[in-house]
């Protein structure tokens, strides 16, 4: 175990913490470049609209103004992964966040008030705002190519087995709807692009994405620039969790206004901005069918979704592909089917968001185990614990299960909560719990889930690896140089890491799908590992020892089996370099995981690993007020291997207070397509007084394929959260709540219904 | 243009400003001090408190003229001549640091408390941020650094 080695498995501090304490780091909204111009952005009045007329007149003749873009600026290009997406929108607006016109000034007052003097006529259209009135005959088309406001491309349907058999053969079915909100990221740091031209018209661009690589492709297709002429800085960001995963409007407007200017232009998103104009995680409307043998065998599922796509196709769109391996795969269920529809509306769009579609799915899907459990007359733990995915497994979407804690991970999250003794007990205390499977060791969406690595000793034995994968705060650069200095044999102080520019650092698909530790962990190691051999490799030949003879610990390279007559590795290195057929230390690595892409029928092994969980909760609720109040969360998660634990923990616990968030509090309240509560005071951000006690359970099942064992683990302490507290609440007072979050007013509802004697509640 | 004569980070400072101009932006605009975070605008989210005479304040909402003849900090002047202050290590070796653009609205929050109040029990560290939001963390570690700072 992590006894072994020397900086895996140790709670090694963040590499950027002291930078970070000291208010030395500059963030992209700090960067201040000679001549930076200040961007804005003009949105649309209206959901949908025609847009008539736009007149710039007096905003260009604002002193301080520099340029006034409108979609006649730049090139009439569609962007989103469906390339349904105007930059600047000419004919139409579809959403109230749409961007209309663009101003670069002198200062952001000057910005602001040329936004005021841009006259738009509109000519008012209905709207759509649900979902389902979209999809009906009759309602307003919100895009020419989608007549009935579908997005074909997302239109899925995936079976296993034979449902309507597996239902007949169950001896209980229960069937259920439920529906989640809005939820939005939250990033304390808001989005910033800050696009600068040379004056040979090569473009470099800071900019706060989690994806540089994609983003550059995306950027350079968008305005026909050569992506070998863009350059993409990742600056340092205040939060990611999926929201900087696409490229948006303002990106390109940014680069469009530099390129007017003749000036670097920066725009950065203000707070309401944020709320408004940035990404949501996407809306849910859910029909779920479940069935069971007596003895609690599960036999059929059946998941039919709706969501709320939005006016345009950003990520949120694409997440059913991975709520499907949570209805496919969670438990062992030989039958599924699972059939979805993506129905535009004029409400703002979704993009990606921490869990990516895999909290509402397991949402839907955990609450229906407790409900069946119930309807069973079973322990809903030990219903867990007979349909628990195990090693080995192939599920029926052909997803290949190698390490598996799911059973461990349940059993102690239950004993933290003294699940046996508090579980179904009188009063308005309550347990729940909720488990998960969600990737771990990357997601085959791409023809490539591969990352780069480059690493190189210098003459004094400083390491520096340059590496693909994207440092947003989660600590993926600590955990490089921690696996680095494993390998090597060096000490953790002499290595660093460069992971931020894509002129210097080799491709990456980017930081999504809990990957980076699996896949750039991986290609680190590689890296190290070649580096070692070429190190080993000159210390032979210098010391007339056999390379398999020798080692690296310490920085210090020693003959096996002797602890005598240790040489410092930087004398091997500079003893290769300076020599007249000398060469110096560089090295490479690069990491492909061993998965497919999904066929027609979305089978196949994405994954190279897979990460479980089980979180158990404790809850009290104010049968007066409605109130519920989370007195404890036990979090086990399947991590392969914590390479830093505190790290770990780390996720699990910021995972834990949005999973919290998303049961309890948040919810972006969206009326007519606009967002009525664009800030902290209204938006029920969980603060420090809302976090319960949390126990942290780390389960190793040291997976083969991952690096020293590890898996992906970021993602997952959000998804259970919610459907855990959920599941205590009717463990507590017998309601059973289906529409998030779980309000005090939804409580008090539900709780005078039970008493009415309504509906049977499960 | 009015003139504001503040002691910053234990040195006076002097400097012309616009009569009606926040703290938050004499800070990091004038002065370059961008440790200072602003995230909100509207004194919710606690990124950019500083202390003023001793008192955590949210300098979004602050007109720098109230700093006239009165005492500022702000992280940049937590540590003193090259040592960090028991509160910053603390938060580097407790891992209360993701992202960091909560953490010096956190850290100054936290310097008010233990100036007026050095053993505060958890309650009270924990009313002491509950101004200051943050996502990355779950407020965990930085519980347990600001515990751990208090009672070294």
């Amino acid at each position: 175990m992590s006894e072994e080695y020397s900086f895996v498995g140790k709670r090694v501090p963040k590499l950027d913490a002291p930078e970070k304490v000291t208010g030395r780091t500059v963030y992209g909204h700090d960067m201040k470049l000679p001549q930076m111009l200040y961007g804005k952005i003009l949105r649309s009045a209206h959901a949908h609209a025609r847009i008539l007329n736009i007149d710039i007149s007096k905003a260009k003749a604002l002193p301080g103004v520099k340029a006034v873009i409108t979609a006649a600026d730049i090139p009439d290009m569609r962007i989103g992964w469906a390339r349904d997406h105007p930059v600047l929108k000419a004919d139409k607006v579809r959403s109230v966040r749409d961007e209309v016109a663009a101003v670069a000034a002198v200062d952001e007052d000057t910005a602001r008030e040329a936004l005021e003097l841009i006259k738009v006529e509109y000519e008012e259209l209905p709207g759509v705002f649900d979902p389902e009135e979209a999809m009906k005959p009759g309602a307003p088309a919100i895009h020419a190519e989608a007549p009935h406001n579908i997005q074909e491309k997302m239109r899925q349907s995936y079976y296993h087995g034979d449902v309507e058999r597996g239902f007949e053969e169950s001896d209980v079915v229960i069937e259920d709807r439920f529906r989640l909100p809005f939820v939005t990221h939250c990033c304390m740091g808001t989005s910033f692009c800050l696009a600068s031209f040379s004056p040979s018209g090569d473009l470099t661009v800071w900019s706060s994405t989690q994806m540089p690589f994609l983003y550059q492709r995306d950027l350079s297709m968008t305005l026909g620039i050569p992506a070998s002429k863009l350059r993409v800085i990742k600056a340092t960001i205040g939060g990611g969790f999926g929201s900087k995963l696409d490229m948006y409007p303002f990106e390109p407007i940014c680069v469009v206004l530099a390129q007017k200017t003749g000036r670097p232009v920066r725009i950065t998103f203000s707070r309401e901005e944020e709320f408004v104009s940035s990404p949501t995680r996407q809306p849910v409307i859910c029909d779920i069918r479940s069935g069971a043998k007596k003895d609690g065998t599960l036999t059929s599922r059946e998941v039919r979704m709706i969501l709320d796509n939005g006016a345009y196709s950003s990520w949120g769109s694409t997440t059913p592909l991975v709520m499907m391996l949570t209805i496919s795969s969670l438990y062992r269920v030989p039958n599924v089917m699972y059939d979805v529809v993506v129905a535009y509306t004029n409400n703002p769009y979704s993009g990606a968001m921490r869990g990516y579609g895999n909290p509402q799915a397991t949402y839907v899907v955990e609450c229906h185990i407790d409900m069946l459990a119930h309807e069973l007359g079973m322990d809903p733990m030990e219903l867990r614990l007979k349909n628990a995915n195990q090693p080995g497994d192939v599920t029926g979407q052909g997803v290949k299960i190698t390490t598996c804690g799911l059973t461990e991970c349940i059993e102690r999250a239950a004993e933290s909560v003294s699940w046996k003794e508090k579980r179904a007990k009188p009063g308005s205390r309550g347990v729940g719990m909720a488990s998960l499977i969600h990737v771990g060791g990357g997601a085959r969406i791409y023809p490539s889930d591969g990352c780069g690595s480059t690493l190189k000793v210098d003459d004094f034995g400083k390491v520096t690896l340059i590496s693909g994968s994207t440092d947003m705060g989660q600590g993926a650069d600590t955990v490089m140089a921690q696996i680095v200095a494993e390998e090597l044999g060096v000490p953790l102080e002499n290595v660093s890491v460069i992971n931020t520019d894509t002129d210097i650092t080799p491709w990456d698909v980017g930081a999504h799908a809990s990957r980076t530790t699996f896949v750039a962990g991986n290609a680190a190691r590689l890296a190290a590992a070649d580096a070692k051999r070429q190190i080993l490799e000159a210390a032979a030949e210098n010391l007339g020892e056999e390379v398999d003879n020798l080692d690296i610990r310490e920085g210090k390279i020693f003959r096996k089996g002797e602890s005598e007559e240790w040489i410092p590795f930087a004398k091997m290195v500079r003893g290769k370099h300076f020599r007249p057929d000398g060469d110096i230390i560089l090295a490479r690595g690069w990491y492909e995981p061993p998965t497919e892409k999904q066929d027609k029928e979305f089978r196949g092994n994405i994954s190279a690993a897979y990460g479980f969980a089980a979180q158990a909760v404790e809850v009290e609720v104010d049968t007066e007020t409605g109130e519920v109040r989370v007195l404890k969360i036990a979090a086990a998660h399947d991590v392969g291997r914590a390479i830093n634990p505190m790290a770990v923990e780390g996720q699990i616990h910021g995972g834990i207070s949005m999973g919290l968030g998303y049961g309890l509090y948040e919810e972006l309240v969206v009326q007519e397509g606009r967002v009525l509560n664009p800030n902290f005071a209204d938006y029920a951000l969980p603060t420090v007084l809302d976090m319960p006690e949390i126990e942290c359970i780390i389960v190793e099942t040291d997976d083969p394929a991952g690096p020293f064992g590890a898996k992906g683990m970021a993602e997952p302490a959000c998804i259970p959260t919610a459907p855990a507290i959920a599941n205590a609440v009717y463990d507590a007072v017998g309601v059973r709540i289906r529409d998030l979050p779980i309000t005090p007013e939804k409580v008090l509802k539900a709780l005078k219904e039970k008493e009415a004697g309504g509906e049977a509640e499960r | 243009m009015e003139t504001l004569t503040m002691r910053l980070n234990g040195e006076e400072v002097t400097l012309a400003i616009e009569p009606d101009a926040l703290l938050v932006d004499v800070l990091r605009q004038q002065l370059g001090l961008t440790g200072t975070k602003e995230a909100c605008g509207e004194g919710e989210c606690g990124a950019c408190t500083v202390v003023l005479d001793g008192q955590p304040v949210t300098s979004c909402l602050v007109p720098a003229l109230k700093a006239q003849g009165r005492e500022v900090c702000t992280v940049e002047g937590l540590a003193s001549g090259g040592e960090l202050h028991p509160l910053q290590k603390s938060f580097i070796e407790h891992g209360a640091v993701q992202c960091g653009y909560c953490t010096p609205g956190m850290l100054m929050s936290a310097k008010a408390l233990l100036d007026r109040n050095p053993h505060p029990t958890e309650q009270e560290i924990k009313e002491a941020i509950s101004g200051n939001l943050c996502r990355c963390t779950g407020y965990v570690k930085i519980v347990e650094a600001i515990k751990a700072a208090s009672s070294d």
